[in-house]
């Protein structure tokens, strides 16, 4: 029994002593996990290099808004790392993130980018090149339904801003988008059973997607499989980042998850995004990985639509444009 | 295939010749042939493929990316605490449905049919409601929130949450196996006992208890299972915090999200695999059950 003691208690001292002087959680969404752990694993480095201190960073993945739902619940997050600015929004209406987040970081809380693009099969067989292949006829076109799927409201999004700023009236955007709606076979509740549809059942010739999440997917299915191609014009999405007020003042965090947050615009952490298929702000990391990400004209939900609150009133609600053209 | 056979093979076996067999016998050849196939076809379509489908998903890439997935700290730490997390709920259960039956079975008091709809409520409620139930009364918004925020007491997002919800959606499973044996039995075994001059834990221990222990045996294996299994309730009150608050089946479905496809199956195909021990010792305990 006492030698049991003797080598147990040790073991318990080791288990203690490995932990860190910090202890960060970042409530993120679904597919950055591989990210995050390559930015914590760099991040944890420096902060020990500049600080002598050791932190660990704990990790958090779900949908983008049932994340936020969670931190408003309680779960005690330091930073959230999220899809849109509209979930931000929504814990920051519950007092527990300061309302003036988004201009709290450079890029309106951004520190890297995606953007809406065409998955087609390799060689492109049926010749897609930008937008106005997918009212042609013989395409099929994949993409879950906007009003049950909220990354779907991107892909949604970008078609309707393409038409809105090549023909100049909501009325031939109107009609434009709902071309290509009836080119959808199948319109899946969300991404994923979407993107199963395409790669893994073969159905549909052009698979809208996040481009990040397009390497991602073609990386699994294979490359000799499917092909990206980028149109002349699409939608910036903007992930962003924010501190939890309440969580750090708790925590006595705060300094700690502002070099976090801090650490994704710097050199390092703008390459490490680029590596992950995120667009990365700073313009030399975005020069090196240029052939990744092709130029194309971007434009955003606050610049051309009038913002997400706006757009969800007059696009998703009940009787709203899509349900106009989905004839409902 | 082999699997649905020598499952039909035993069935029959077991069932023997008796009259309602002769019954069936004297159906045409055809519509006999017509109705095992069915049941195998149903058999092998919902049943065996997809498991089937599992492995081999799980073992796409070869044995290495295999276990490679499973040793991978994440998937240890979700292995961990799906153990803990059931042996606590299994625990609970067990204590809980043993007390609940008994009452039930061996005394009368009012309200006694109101406790047996109870404690059929998590059968009928979807798990999702269980555990947004527990985020009304425990989230930083809902009825306690504020007190347990002012003492620091963590009850969502952490092991007391998903103790909880794995509790609500295990409630029956001991109990509603053991209420309609200890009815049947009666109360006449332990009238004799205490007639005897036994006390009321030694009737309890040496007359109840192993007249029930193959039943409660079976209620157990069945809360396990489903309590390593348990995905909806968990996933609410989860907080999906990397090797902390993720049980197995809330971190296949993660990597799955994360189309690391290899790893969620190689998980799933742990949870199978329980499935399938599960099965056996269903079996087992049948056998040596009806050898008493």
């Amino acid at each position: 029994m006492r030698r049991l003691i003797a080598t147990a208690v040790p073991l318990l001292l080791l288990g203690t002593a490995y932990a860190a002087d910090v202890t960060l959680l970042n409530v993120s969404y679904d597919p950055t996990r591989e990210f995050y752990a390559e930015v914590n694993r760099a991040f944890a480095a420096q902060y020990q290099e500049t600080t002598g201190r050791t932190v660990r960073i704990k990790q958090s993945h779900g949908g983008s808004g049932r994340q936020a739902r969670s931190v408003i619940d309680g779960l005690k997050a330091d930073a959230v790392t999220l899809a849109l600015a509209y979930d931000i929004d929504a814990i920051a209406d519950r007092g527990i993130i300061a309302a003036d987040w988004q201009s709290r970081l450079p890029y309106q809380s951004a520190p890297y980018t995606s953007t809406i693009v065409f998955v087609v099969r390799k060689g492109n067989p049926k010749n897609v090149k930008d937008w106005d292949d997918l009212v042609r006829p013989d395409v099929t076109v994949i993409t879950p339904n906007p009003k049950t799927s909220g990354g779907a409201r991107w892909n949604y999004l970008a078609a309707w801003g393409y038409a809105l700023k090549t023909t100049g009236s909501e009325a031939k955007a109107k009609d434009f988008v709902r071309a290509i709606y009836a080119n959808v076979p199948v319109l899946d509740t969300a991404a994923r059973a979407s993107l199963i549809t395409f790669l893994a059942r073969g159905v549909g010739d052009v698979f809208l997607s996040w481009e990040n999440e397009a390497f991602l997917a073609i990386n699994e299915f294979g490359k000799d499989r499917f092909e990206i191609i980028t149109p002349s014009i699409s939608i910036l999405a903007e992930p962003p980042v924010a501190i939890v007020d309440k969580t750090v003042e708790r925590n006595g965090t705060r300094a700690t998850a502002e070099a976090y947050l801090r650490f994704l615009y710097s050199k390092e952490g703008q390459e490490i995004a680029a590596k992950h298929y995120y667009r990365p702000r700073d313009a030399k990391t975005a020069r090196k990985y240029a052939a990744l990400f092709p130029e194309l004209e971007l434009f955003t939900v606050d610049g051309l639509l009038g913002g997400w609150r706006a757009v969800q009133q007059k696009h998703f609600a009940d009787n709203g444009i899509f349900d106009q053209i989905s004839g409902q | 295939m082999a699997l649905a056979n020598t499952i039909l093979q035993r069935r029959n076996a077991r069932a023997g010749p008796h009259e309602d067999g002769d019954e069936v016998r004297r159906e045409p050849a055809a519509v006999r042939f017509l109705i095992v196939a069915l049941a195998v076809a149903f058999l092998v379509v919902f049943l065996v493929l997809p498991l089937i489908t599992v492995f081999q998903q799980a073992f796409m890439h070869g044995l290495w990316p295999y276990l490679a997935a499973l040793v991978e700290p994440d998937a240890v730490a979700a292995i961990r605490l799906t153990l803990v997390v059931a042996a606590i709920s299994v625990s609970l259960n067990l204590l809980f449905g043993l007390v609940a039956a008994w009452a039930i079975a061996k005394f009368d008091f009012p309200g006694k049919s109101v406790l047996i709809t109870l404690i059929d409520l998590p059968f009928s409620v979807s798990p999702v409601i269980a555990g947004l139930v527990f985020v009304l009364l425990f989230g930083a918004q809902g009825y306690f929130g504020a007190f347990l925020q002012a003492h620091d007491i963590q009850i969502l997002f952490a092991l007391p949450g998903l103790v909880l919800a794995t509790v609500f959606v295990t409630f029956p499973f001991v109990a509603r196996e053991l209420i309609p044996l200890m009815q049947e039995q009666g109360t006449q075994d332990e009238e004799a006992a205490i007639s005897l001059g036994a006390s009321g834990l030694q009737t309890f221990f040496r007359v109840t208890l192993p007249n029930v222990k193959w039943a409660l045996l079976y209620g157990v294996l069945l809360c396990n299972a489903r309590a390593m299994g348990e995905f909806g309730a968990v996933s609410v009150v989860s907080g999906h915090i990397r090797g902390e608050t993720n049980t197995m089946p809330l971190h296949i479905e993660i990597l799955y999200n994360e189309y690391q496809f290899t790893a969620a199956f190689a998980v799933a195909s742990l949870l199978a695999l329980l499935a399938l021990v599960t099965l056996i010792a269903k079996v087992l305990l049948e056998r040596r059950a009806a050898a008493e």
